[in-house]
């Protein structure tokens, strides 16, 4: 394999176009102060095609240039994702088809955040950026504690509901008061005996998914997540819940 | 900047039948009124935190700040609630406590607040002498939202005002300081209406944050400081431009009534303000929401405030084309809950939404026989008109044509207000560049399409006519179904937009009161004399 470079209309001439703003009136010198501005990003032969002034203090430039940067796709290291993305009907078929009963889904913010936006994208009917939320799936009942949950009321929901997947969701956060909010869910779920038995899964814009070892959750949904995502990945989980069948104290169905 | 063509609303293009609209209209009032009976049978915190205010108690608890702001509103209704409830109201017992006390209302509430005082309701002459403060200051009050209107159209005698159709366009730092050369900047391009969006998760605080602030998450606190130093930097770039520019905010959540009564007092002109939305998009309780609605409703109607409802979330929830009678069935809901609140035709900013799937057939078709349809029925309306969000994607380019047709269908059926289109829609915050490409998109499309919206006639055995017809008929029936059950259990079934919400459910319950015998509010009652609806 061979390294690749942009290609604008001929092999390897390296063309990317960009566009971007400077604080600056737009005069000659705003134009000059843009191709510098390439020429630093690595372009060649730099060509400024449209200024224009935004107001008395802002100039909007479009640019063309040539980049002499190459990269070689099969040298990099990948991370896939390790679950396929499903529809909505594929989700419900696979809970209706493994689970055989609906996928009990317990979801909080803990600690003092009192922010559900991220929770509520992801549960919500509304969703997230035109992606319906988990409450829109028919195979799933959806239990939405809100915010400033404590983690024994997370574990008292999961018991009582029969909770198969626990969501914890974090937006706002002090220092690293998020990894603590969520390691202190994890340990009461260890403490009541449920940890085995549910999917745990964190998320909010702080997070990356790599975090999901230290903390000791199955995966963690980080900034610009989807229901969608997140239901694909409960819905690659089924056979663990199927193997530890029902949980002992509850009664489910609906 | 290229002159605006003369906006028109283009009316009677479109053959509907106006007896079905007529019937709507009344389903809609049947539905209403009991909404209605509710909100004026009951309190809520935030209406009494919002007559406080609207008294002159402002302020935060000593060392509380920002969005960890504890307001004194808040700490003075919580005392009253915890002494005599607030079944009867927090103002008399609230002056009962100043003519008792220093006779000052900001010093008497810190006193509250700090827990120096433990308010009482009084008897007799103390009665007599508390009611009797608290309809003065609740006159003055009052005075003080009417001024508002006074003063903008003062502002706007004195600089010019906007051309229609508004463009609209909104800013969303988090911080008010980045937020206002941002809102400069977008007015001296061309926007006529700046939107302040708000941090987000503020809808859910039962309190409002306070003071100058710079630390919202994906938007701006709004506060009563941000609202004042956002509408000074507009008044200074709209005496430079010659042009009034126009402030939004949203009043939805759990603090409706205060944001609108903040609003009103610093002069802010359009505020977002739907009867439902809080209870079926952010899970507000609905006695919360219709009593609170009703309030901030009138508060608005005396400032001259022009509302905004948020029907285009239906749309971006459901698929655009099954689910366009609902966007009109709550626009005939708003539009009644409203007039019942005081507010006038002139007022009322009903939304809708550009969201038909790019790759349905004949969308542009269906776009505009939804946009004329709703001109059509609300002729007097300034309409809000949405662009596309829930369609974007990460392809900037394709959307910033995208926002070009929502523009074109905007100005051939004469909407309003038309909230710019970001081509970064979903992607990111709008860079500062987006706005000006939106604003050159929308001047573009308007400027060449605003006078063909005089010529343009549908013909009465088309698809366009027939589609708005069937819209109009399914919005008749779905309000018959509404009307049949009640609105109450129309929601607890799940009847909009498939979410179930129950009477006891939601958020913000525990601050619903239900007004006592001696249930007094000298600002609510003035409110209501002065936009002529029974309190």
């Amino acid at each position: 394999m061979t390294a690749i470079r942009p290609y604008g209309d001929t092999t390897d001439d390296g063309m990317v176009q960009l566009s971007f703003t400077l604080p600056v009136t737009v005069s000659e010198r705003a134009r000059e102060a843009a191709m510098s501005i390439a020429r630093q990003m690595g372009l060649e032969r730099p060509q400024v095609v449209h200024m224009k002034g935004m107001g008395a203090d802002f100039t909007f430039f479009v640019v063309y240039g040539a980049t002499s940067v190459s990269v070689e796709p099969d040298e990099l290291e990948v991370e896939e994702r390790p679950f396929p993305l499903l529809s909505y009907q594929e989700v419900n078929r696979a809970i209706r088809e493994t689970l055989k009963r609906p996928l009990v889904v317990v979801g909080a913010c803990t600690g003092t955040d009192a922010h559900t936006v991220g929770l509520d994208a992801i549960l919500s009917m509304k969703g997230f950026a035109g992606d319906k939320g988990l409450e829109f799936y028919s195979e799933m009942k959806i239990v939405n504690l809100g915010s400033q949950v404590s983690p024994e009321e997370i574990v008292e929901t999961v018991e009582r509901e029969g909770g198969d997947a626990v969501l914890i969701s974090q937006v706002v956060t002090q220092r690293d008061a998020h990894l603590v909010h969520l390691r202190q869910v994890e340990e009461a779920l260890v403490d009541a005996g449920l940890r085995e038995r549910v999917v745990l899964v964190g998320g909010g814009p702080r997070f990356s998914a790599h975090q999901a070892a230290e903390l000791g959750y199955d995966r963690i949904f980080g900034r610009g997540s989807t229901p969608s995502e997140v239901a694909s990945y409960l819905a690659s989980q089924l056979d663990r819940l199927v193997e530890f069948g029902p949980h002992p104290t509850t009664h489910r169905g609906r | 900047m290229a002159v605006k063509p003369a906006f028109q609303r283009p009316i009677g293009r479109l053959p509907i039948d106006h007896e079905v609209v007529d019937e709507c209209r009344h389903l809609a009032s049947e539905i209403a009124g009991p909404v209605d009976a509710l909100a004026r049978s009951r309190t809520t915190a935030s209406i009494e935190r919002a007559s406080l205010r609207l008294v002159g108690v402002d302020g935060v608890v000593e060392g509380t700040e920002g969005a960890e702001a504890f307001p004194i509103p808040n700490a003075v209704v919580d005392a009253i609630r915890d002494s005599v409830g607030l079944e009867r109201g927090a103002l008399i017992p609230f002056f009962d406590a100043v003519e008792t006390g220093c006779g000052d209302i900001q010093t008497t509430a810190g006193e509250i607040a700090r827990g120096e005082r433990t308010p009482r309701w009084p008897d007799g002459v103390d009665y007599e002498i508390a009611l009797e403060r608290a309809t003065n200051e609740a006159r003055h009050g009052v005075d003080r939202i009417a001024e508002a209107a006074e003063l903008r159209a003062e502002r706007i005698a004195s600089v010019g005002d906007a051309e229609k159709p508004w463009f609209y366009l909104i800013v969303a730092t988090g911080n008010i300081h980045e937020d206002i050369p941002q809102a400069q900047a977008a007015a001296r391009e061309g926007a006529d209406v700046i939107a302040v969006i708000r941090s987000t998760g503020q809808s859910l605080l039962d309190y409002v944050p306070y003071g100058a602030t710079g630390d919202g998450f994906a938007g701006t606190f709004a506060t009563q400081e941000n609202f004042r130093l956002m509408r000074a930097a507009l008044d200074e770039v709209g005496e430079e431009l010659g042009r009034y520019v126009r402030l939004t905010n949203y009043a939805s959540g759990l603090c409706m009534p205060e944001i609108a009564a903040m609003a009103a007092m610093e002069r802010l002109d359009m505020m977002l303000n739907d009867c439902m939305y809080g209870i079926i998009f952010r899970d507000i309780n609905m006695q919360r929401t219709f009593t609170d609605q009703r309030f901030s409703r009138m508060v608005h109607a005396l400032a001259g405030i022009v509302i905004n409802t948020g029907e285009d979330n239906y749309l971006t929830t459901a698929d655009a084309i099954e689910s366009a009678h609902t966007v009109l069935a709550s626009q005939f809901l708003n539009e009644r809950l409203a007039l019942a609140a005081g507010l006038k035709d002139e007022q009322l900013g009903l939304g809708h939404a550009f969201e038909i799937n790019p790759g349905a057939p004949d969308q542009i078709a269906l776009e505009l026989a939804h946009a004329q349809l709703i001109r059509e029925c609300f002729p007097n309306a300034p309409l809000k008109y949405m662009p596309p969000t829930k369609h974007m994607t990460g392809n900037v380019f394709q959307g910033f044509l995208y926002d070009g047709m929502f523009n074109l269908v905007g100005a051939l059926t004469g909407q309003d207000i038309i909230l710019l289109g970001m081509m970064t829609e979903g992607v990111h915050t709008p860079f500062l560049s987006d706005r000006d490409l939106a604003l050159e998109n929308a001047r573009y499309v308007f400027g060449g399409a605003t006078t063909l919206a005089g010529e343009i006639r549908f013909d009465a055995d088309g698809d366009v006519a027939r589609r708005a017809s069937q819209v109009l008929e399914e919005c008749r029936q779905m309000l018959r179904k509404v009307a049949d059950i009640g609105m109450f259990e129309a929601i607890e079934a799940g009847m909009f937009a498939d979410t179930v919400r129950t009477r006891d459910g939601g958020k913000g319950l525990d601050g619903v009161v239900v007004r006592g015998d001696g249930y007094v509010n000298p600002v609510e009652t003035l409110l209501a004399e002065r936009v002529g609806v029974a309190s």
